[in-house]
């Protein structure tokens, strides 16, 4: 699973990051070795290099976000390439233009990356096939969020010096969530033992198909766990459609003193954010010491900037 | 004609209860384990202490004796479906009238249906219940909670708080969900906390207006009818959705053979579906109907003869779980009316066993398997401790009278509505005595 070559000389075989799905424990292993590069790098007083120097770099958000699209506009910026930010609600989707029709137009503006998040699941494959650079998938539908999962990796493994024979357990909205696809994944390919943790409603159907342990339970659920991470439910979830209230889930599922108790008493306590706070995680547990929330932010920029870079070196020496 | 007198709350009692009774000289019938033998029992704190033929002639010593004169001592009965009128309907029944009519017809534990005004639907509805029982009633309550709040069949209720609070199991009363994702979810996430949905099964857009079975008699009497595919499409609906979800299920009537062939199915598959019929289903027909007689308007209609038939073939066979009284008190004012716009429900609390007795003195139906299908059976499904005699287990008991026949009064019924099917009917069989936890709760006395 180790890599041989040093980080500096790490070669990524992919054209785009379409998903976890299609990398390879080292390619992740070496994706993390670069990120965490760019973490030590990011420590320091000035944080520019230009290795994306001459690029450019097309955020293409047909979803809002807020942390992702910043994330991935720094860690641009802090590679040295052009970085253009487009929204939906300044596009011409609006309009009515198709997803492919939009691609043929960007496409047509020669950007080298393209990094898009799409609220259905494969639309950012069906738009790599369309362009000619290379596309990160910032997130599509509820399919995968690879970025996610990598910064989340990083943190593990920069906490616990490790991630093979950890227990993860992932409590929340499995069913559409695209992070806890994409970490299952992850973890998987990496030696970890994923758990996911929730009510059946928000379970996807063969969810024991997808390498994870299924638990419908907190207390078995979180049992033992080195790393505790938490999803986000949405709030028209939780008003009798999957879920019948906020104070229903949070006395069951909520991650609070009482079922951290279940755990190690130094697992790591994780969210992707952004937090409701007194819903799916108790706000002073969410604000304790172990709680690593903040430093998953912090990954995230280091993850991209490695991601863009890794793409940027097969684009400048194909 | 029966005139029993029902005693104060056990609560009021417990202070002044003796060390222990023995009842001797009795027809043990315990339908779980069989027994079926000439013995007798020992009661003490609220328990059953001891049980066998060796008690037959003999009490321990300091012991309080009742001689049962040969009469059956079994299990008291527990009734899955009663409506309760608290809150919101108290001019037609109260948890303390239901209560006394429950002893009287030697019912020992009710769950009441969360159909009431407000819907039981909320934890503080089922705390409130428990507390009215506890001050009120003399046999046990438990409530059953709305699978969606205010029934309406859109969004689920909190289960799993409803649970910790004490309800016993979910159901939307008489109303059926139509709404198919809302039922999966709801028997999905039931299933995590091992909770029993109840299910009303009749499709509301085929009942459309219909009210009574549809059939050779509604069309003679120019009513709309209720074709019995109503209730058997939207249970096979939930067969499907049982299938997929694996939530434990429990088809709260059925009323016809093609229903009780969908059961059987279900269950030859091994999936966790159970089912219950109400004793008028068991006992009366369509015909009945007769002249527009309104208390025999009941939801599911009554169907035809050869549906009641099957209702026994299935009970007999054990496909049919649990049998309840569908208890539904109506007052004068909304079933004094033409029959299409009556009221639905009968009362059936009082009657259920002596009603049900029909069936064993026909021949039908033994007694230990009639009489399962009201103790330990529904007992088992609700996860509730009674209806069943074996030691360590809770002092609800019944002394029955199987034979003495006797007339059918509504105005001697304890119930607060008169809305009874049986009115004027001749029944065998009644209630000697019951108690509730070791406690004489109602005993009958010559008029």
């Amino acid at each position: 699973m180790s890599i041989a070559a040093a980080p500096s000389e790490f070669q990524f075989s992919h054209r785009h990051l379409l998903g976890i799905e299609s990398l390879t424990p080292a390619e992740i292993t070496g994706l993390l070795d670069l990120a965490n590069d760019a973490a030590e790098f990011n420590d320091q007083a000035t944080r520019k290099r230009d290795v994306l120097r001459g690029l450019t770099q097309i955020n293409l958000f047909f979803e809002a976000s807020t942390r992702t699209q910043s994330s991935f506009e720094l860690a641009g910026k802090r590679l040295g390439a052009d970085v253009m930010n487009m929204s939906v609600q300044s596009s011409s989707i609006k309009k009515g233009e198709t997803l492919i029709d939009t691609a043929m137009t960007l496409n047509a503006m020669r950007p080298d990356i393209l990094v898009v998040r799409h609220h259905a699941a494969g639309a950012v494959e069906l738009l790599a096939q369309k362009v000619d650079c290379s596309v990160i998938n910032a997130g599509d539908g509820g399919h995968e969020h690879p970025t996610q999962a990598l910064l989340d990796a990083l943190t593990i493994r920069r906490n616990k010096k490790r991630i093979a024979g950890l227990i993860v357990a992932i409590s929340g909205d499995i069913m559409h969530s695209r992070v806890a696809r994409s970490n299952i994944i992850l973890l998987n390919a990496l030696g970890a033992q994923v758990r996911i943790v929730a009510p059946s409603t928000l379970m996807p159907p063969f969810a024991e198909r997808l390498g994870a342990e299924v638990f419908h339970s907190m207390a078995e659920g979180l049992k033992d766990a080195d790393v505790i991470m938490m999803l986000r439910l949405q709030r028209e979830r939780m008003s009798g459609s999957y879920v019948p209230s906020e104070r229903e889930y949070f006395h069951f599922f909520g991650l609070d003193q009482d079922k951290l108790e279940f755990a190690k008493p130094d697992a790591l306590i994780m969210h992707p954010g952004p937090m409701n706070r007194g819903v799916e995680i108790d706000s002073a547990v969410a604000d304790l010491e172990r709680s690593v929330i903040s430093e998953q932010v912090e990954m995230g920029v280091a993850v991209r900037m490695a991601v863009l870079e890794a793409l940027a070196r097969r684009i400048i020496r194909p | 004609m029966t005139s029993g007198k029902a005693q104060g709350a056990k609560t009021k009692k417990s202070a002044a209860r003796s060390d222990a009774a023995a009842f001797i000289n009795a027809r043990l019938i315990d339908p779980e384990s069989g027994r079926d033998e000439a013995g007798g029992l020992v009661v003490e704190d609220g328990l059953i202490a001891d049980i066998g033929n060796h008690l037959r002639r003999n009490a321990p010593q300091g012991a309080t004796v009742v001689d049962c004169g040969g009469h059956v001592l079994a299990p008291g009965l527990i009734d899955m479906i009663v409506f309760a009128g608290e809150p919101g309907y108290e001019h037609r029944e109260t948890l303390a009238t239901a209560s006394r009519a429950a002893a009287a017809g030697g019912v020992t534990t009710i769950i009441c249906t969360p159909q009431t005004q407000p819907v039981i639907d909320d934890v503080a509805l089922v705390d409130f219940i428990e507390r009215l029982a506890r001050d009120t009633a003399v046999v046990h309550v438990h409530p059953m909670a709305a699978i969606t709040k205010g029934l309406a069949g859109e969004e689920m209720t909190e289960i799993g708080l409803l649970k910790g609070a004490g309800a016993v199991g979910f159901s939307d009363g008489k109303r059926s969900i139509s709404n198919a994702q809302v039922m999966r979810r709801a028997l999905s996430y039931a299933k995590d906390f091992g909770a029993l949905t109840v299910h009303h099964t009749e499709d509301p857009l085929l009942v459309n207006g219909g009210v009574m079975n549809e059939g050779e008699v509604s069309s003679r009497l120019g009513l709309p009818g209720v074709p019995s595919a109503a209730e058997t499409i939207m249970l096979e609906r939930d067969i499907r959705l049982v299938e997929l979800t694996g939530g434990r299920y429990h088809a709260a009537q059925i009323s016809c053979r093609a229903s009780l062939d969908v059961i059987r199915q279900a269950k030859a598959r091994g999936l966790p579906v159970t089912c219950g019929v109400s004793i008028n289903h068991l006992t009366l027909n369509e015909n009945d109907v007769g002249s527009y007689r309104t208390f025999f308007k009941v939801r599911p209609p009554l169907r035809r003869e050869e549906d009641r038939l099957a209702m026994v073939e299935g009970l007999v066979a054990g496909d049919i779980d649990v049998i309840v009284s569908a208890h539904d008190p109506k007052d004068a004012d909304v079933k004094r009316r033409p029959f299409a716009e009556a009221s639905d429900g009968a009362i059936g609390l009082e009657t259920l066993l002596p009603a049900a007795l029909r069936l064993y003195h026909n021949k039908e139906i033994d007694l230990p398997d009639l009489l399962s299908a009201m103790t330990h059976r529904p007992a088992r499904l609700l996860g509730l401790p009674g209806g069943r005699l074996s030691i360590g287990a809770p002092a609800d008991l019944i002394v029955l009278d199987l034979t003495t026949p006797w007339v059918v009064d509504p105005e001697k019924l304890h119930s607060k509505s008169k809305n009874t099917p049986f009115d004027e009917s001749r029944l065998e069989g009644h209630i000697l005595r019951t108690l509730v936890a070791g406690e004489t709760v109602y005993t009958y006395a010559e008029a």
